[in-house]
C-alpha cells in the first residue's frame, strides 16, 4: 500500500451532509471485477450532465479549475455512509483523492480509507466551515497540508489544528503496511485461540470439507 | 461493573489486545456474495494467500444475479455475467460453501445466514455488505466490512478491529396493531439522524424487542447501519433458541445442550454501563415512511412533508431542500394519498416468510391500482418455496403483482431494471439515497404492509385503513 506522511494540496469543499457511497459511485459504474477503472464512475449522478452519460456538469465542484486537481475533500458530517462498497474509495483514490477532511465518516468507508492510503482526518464541522471559506476565497494558494507525523491540518496563513485517529490506522498509513502480513505474526496466537475455543464451542467449527 | 452483551461477545472473541482500543478479534463466519466477494478472493489469490477453514466460508449470488423467472448467468446489468461466473470460479477453487443459481438455498445474504443456521447467537459474522449488521436479530456480532477487510478476514481468520462505544435502545411499551419492526426503526432514525449512531454497537432491548419475532428483529438490526451504527445488536432468548433448532448448519442434538447453555449467558449483565442510552416509548407509534433521500428524511405516514425553513440547523436544512427538490416535493404535502407509479417488496430488510405472509393477508382479494408497477421479490429460494406452499405466490399475482426468483433485485440499480426517471416507488428497502432504485427515482421507504396497501391505493396509504383486512 502506497504511504502517506505529508501533503500539501488543492482541497475541494464538498460540504453536504451523508453522502452516501452511492453517491461516490453508483452501483451501475462498478462494471467489472476489479479495483481499478473506477475513478471515471466517481460522484457520478453528480458529475456528469445525465445518467449514463459523460458530458461534465460544469457546475460540480471537481469538473472546476483548480479543483480538477484537488488531492484533499472537505465534507459534512457521516461522509461515506451507506454501502460497504470499497469502490468507492477506489475510485476516489483513483481520481487523486489522499485525504477527506469531515466532521464524521461512515464506519465501513473510514475503515477502508486506512486500507487504501486515503488519510480520513476528524476536525469539527465548524472548522470544515470555516477552511471552506477561505477556500473558496482562493482554491489555488488557500492549499490544505495534512501532516500524518504529527496529526495536523495546517493553512497557508498559519493556522493549524491537531486530529485524533487510531495508533494502528495511522501506523499502516505511514508505513504502507500489508496488514494481513502484520496479523500472521501472530500466527501462533490465532492457532491456540482456535484450539482453547473449539473445546469451548464446538459447534462452531464445522466439518472440513472433503 | 457488569458487562454488556457486546463487551462478553468481544472479550470471547479476543485473541489478542492489540493496544489502542483495538483488539484481534476470531472471525466464527465469514459470508461472501458476487458483487463484493469476487474482487476480495481474486485479490487473495493474486497475493497468494489461501482460504484459512474454508468450511466456515459461505457464499451466495444475490446482487447481480436476474430475478427474472429463467434466469441464468447473463444478467440485465451489463457486465454481469463477469461477477458471477468470477464468483463461482474462485469460490470452487478456495473450496468454500458456494449457494450458486438452481441451489435451493440460493437467496439474500442476510436471509440466507440465519434460514441455514450459519448465523447463530454469539458467533462473529462478517460480510464484505453494510447490512451485515442484520444478523445482530440472532445475538450475533455481526458488522459489514470491505472487500480488503474481507481478505483479511479470510487469509487470518480474525479482524482487527476497534472496539465501539456501547449504546442501549430500550422500546417500551407495546406495539399497536398494524406498526412494524420497519415503523420502528424508521422512527428511530428520524428521530436521531443517520449518523445519531456512529461510534456505537447498539443493544435494541426493552419489552416491545422481547415480544418481536426473530425476523422482525432482523429487520430492526438491519438498518442499524443506517443508523450509522458499527452495529445492532439483541440478546439472545427462548425465541432465538426456538428458531435456530434444527436448521441445517445449526447445532445439532448431540451438542445442542452445550450450545444453548452457553447462548443462555449471552446477555448484559444487570449492573452494565451504557455510554448511552435512550428509550422510545412505542404506544402511540404509528406507521412510518420516509420523504426525503436519506433514511433520516422521514415521519410519521399521517404527517406532512416538513418545512426546511423550520430547521434550525444548516446542514441539515441545506439536505431537506435538496431533498425535497429530488423527490418533486413541497412542503406541507399531505404523505398519505400522494401518488405513486411503482410498489417494491424485497430486501435483505423485509423480504422474509412473515413479512410475505403479512403483506398478502393484507392483499387478498384486492387488486393494485391502474398504473402501478407492482413487484414481489422473495429474499430466498427457501422463502419462495415456501410461499408458493402456502399460495402466498397466487395471492400476489391474482393482485396484479409480479412474482419473482429471489436475490437484491431493485433495491438497487446497477445498470439493469430501473423504475424510471422521476416515478415514485414505495419500497420495503433500506435505502432512499438520489439514484439509488434508478436514476432520479423518488423512493419512498416503509414496511411491506404500507407498500401493500398503497400499492392498491396507487398513493401512498396507511394499512390499517385497508377495507376488509
Amino acid at each position: 500500500m502506497e504511504k502517506f506522511t505529508c501533503l500539501t494540496a488543492i482541497a475541494a469543499p464538498l460540504l453536504r451532509i451523508n453522502i452516501d457511497t452511492d453517491a461516490i459511485i453508483p452501483s451501475r459504474e462498478m462494471k467489472r471485477v476489479s479495483k481499478v477503472g473506477l475513478s471515471e464512475g466517481l460522484f457520478a449522478g453528480w458529475r456528469y450532465q445525465s445518467p449514463g452519460s459523460r458530458a461534465e456538469n460544469p457546475d460540480f465542484i471537481l469538473n472546476r479549475e483548480p479543483y480538477r486537481r484537488a488531492q484533499i475533500l472537505l465534507s459534512g458530517l457521516n461522509f461515506g455512509c451507506g454501502s460497504s462498497r470499497e469502490h468507492a474509495v477506489w475510485a476516489l483514490h483513483e481520481w487523486g483523492i489522499r485525504a477527506i477532511i469531515a466532521p464524521s465518516f461512515g464506519s465501513i468507508f473510514q475503515g477502508n480509507c486506512v486500507r487504501n492510503g486515503i488519510v480520513p482526518v476528524i476536525l469539527d464541522n465548524a472548522i470544515v466551515e470555516t477552511l471552506a471559506q477561505k477556500i473558496e476565497a482562493d482554491p489555488e494558494h488557500f492549499r490544505l497540508t495534512v501532516d500524518l507525523r504529527n496529526c495536523t491540518v495546517a493553512t497557508p496563513d498559519g493556522q493549524s489544528w491537531t486530529f485524533s485517529i487510531p495508533d494502528a490506522d495511522r501506523e499502516m498509513l505511514l508505513e504502507g503496511l500489508d496488514s494481513i502480513a502484520v496479523t500472521l505474526k501472530r500466527d501462533a496466537e490465532i492457532l491456540a485461540f482456535a484450539e482453547r475455543d473449539r473445546i469451548r464451542r464446538p459447534w462452531i467449527y464445522l466439518p472440513e470439507r472433503g | 461493573m457488569g458487562q454488556t452483551l457486546i463487551d462478553k461477545l468481544w472479550a470471547e472473541h479476543a485473541v489478542a489486545d492489540l493496544g489502542d482500543g483495538a483488539t484481534l478479534l476470531y472471525i466464527d463466519r465469514i459470508f461472501l456474495h458476487e458483487r463484493t466477494g469476487s474482487v476480495a478472493l481474486k485479490g487473495l489469490e493474486a497475493a497468494g494467500h489461501a482460504v484459512r477453514h474454508p468450511e466456515q466460508v459461505f457464499c451466495t449470488m444475490d446482487h447481480i444475479v436476474d430475478t427474472t423467472p429463467g434466469r441464468t448467468d447473463d444478467t440485465r446489468m451489463p457486465g454481469g455475467r463477469e461477477f458471477i461466473t468470477s464468483t463461482r470460479a474462485s469460490a470452487i477453487a478456495a473450496g468454500i460453501h458456494l449457494f450458486d443459481l438452481g441451489d435451493d438455498r440460493q437467496g439474500i445474504v442476510h436471509v440466507v445466514s440465519p434460514e441455514q443456521g450459519i448465523a447463530l447467537p454469539g458467533v462473529t459474522l462478517v460480510c464484505p455488505d453494510s447490512h451485515t449488521c442484520t444478523i445482530g436479530g440472532l445475538g450475533a456480532l455481526a458488522w459489514g466490512i470491505g472487500s480488503t477487510e474481507g481478505e483479511h478476514a479470510l487469509a487470518t481468520k480474525t479482524l482487527a478491529v476497534r472496539k465501539p462505544r456501547n449504546m442501549r435502545i430500550r422500546f417500551e411499551g407495546q406495539l399497536q396493531p398494524g406498526v412494524y419492526a420497519k415503523d420502528l426503526v424508521l422512527h428511530l432514525i428520524s428521530r436521531y439522524g443517520a449518523s445519531g449512531g456512529t461510534g456505537y454497537a447498539i443493544e435494541f432491548a426493552g419489552p416491545v424487542i422481547r415480544a418481536l419475532p426473530i425476523e422482525a428483529r432482523l429487520t430492526l438490526c438491519n438498518m442499524a447501519v443506517e443508523f450509522g451504527a458499527w452495529t445492532g445488536i439483541v440478546a439472545p432468548d427462548e425465541t432465538t433458541f426456538d428458531y435456530v433448532r434444527g436448521r441445517p448448519f445449526a447445532p445439532g442434538p448431540e451438542i445442542w445442550d452445550q450450545a444453548i447453555a452457553h447462548w443462555r449467558t449471552l446477555g448484559s449483565d444487570a449492573d452494565a454501563v451504557f455510554d448511552r442510552e435512550i428509550e422510545i416509548d412505542c404506544t402511540t407509534l404509528g406507521p412510518h415512511i420516509t420523504w426525503g433521500t436519506s433514511p433520516q428524511h422521514g415521519g410519521s405516514l399521517g404527517d406532512a412533508v416538513p418545512d426546511p425553513a423550520a430547521e434550525p440547523d444548516l446542514n441539515r436544512r441545506q439536505s431537506m431542500q435538496r431533498a425535497l427538490e429530488y423527490m418533486g416535493l413541497t412542503p406541507g404535502t399531505r404523505l398519505e394519498g400522494l401518488p405513486i407509479s411503482a410498489a417494491f417488496i424485497g430486501s435483505c430488510t423485509n423480504s422474509r416468510l412473515s413479512d410475505l405472509r403479512e403483506a398478502a393477508r393484507l392483499l387478498r382479494g384486492h387488486k393494485v391500482a391502474d398504473g402501478v408497477k407492482a413487484i414481489c421479490v422473495p429474499g430466498s429460494s427457501q422463502v419462495k418455496k415456501a410461499a408458493e406452499a402456502e399460495g402466498i405466490d397466487k395471492v400476489f399475482r391474482d393482485a396484479g403483482f409480479e412474482w419473482r426468483e429471489s436475490g437484491c433485485s431493485m433495491c438497487f440499480y446497477a445498470g439493469g431494471e430501473s423504475f424510471g426517471l422521476e416515478e415514485r416507488v414505495v419500497s420495503s428497502t433500506n435505502r432512499n439515497f438520489e439514484n439509488r432504485q434508478g436514476p432520479r427515482t423518488r423512493t419512498h421507504l416503509a414496511s411491506p404492509a404500507t407498500v401493500v396497501a398503497s400499492a392498491i391505493a396507487g398513493g401512498l396509504a396507511d394499512a390499517r385503513k385497508l377495507q376488509g383486512s
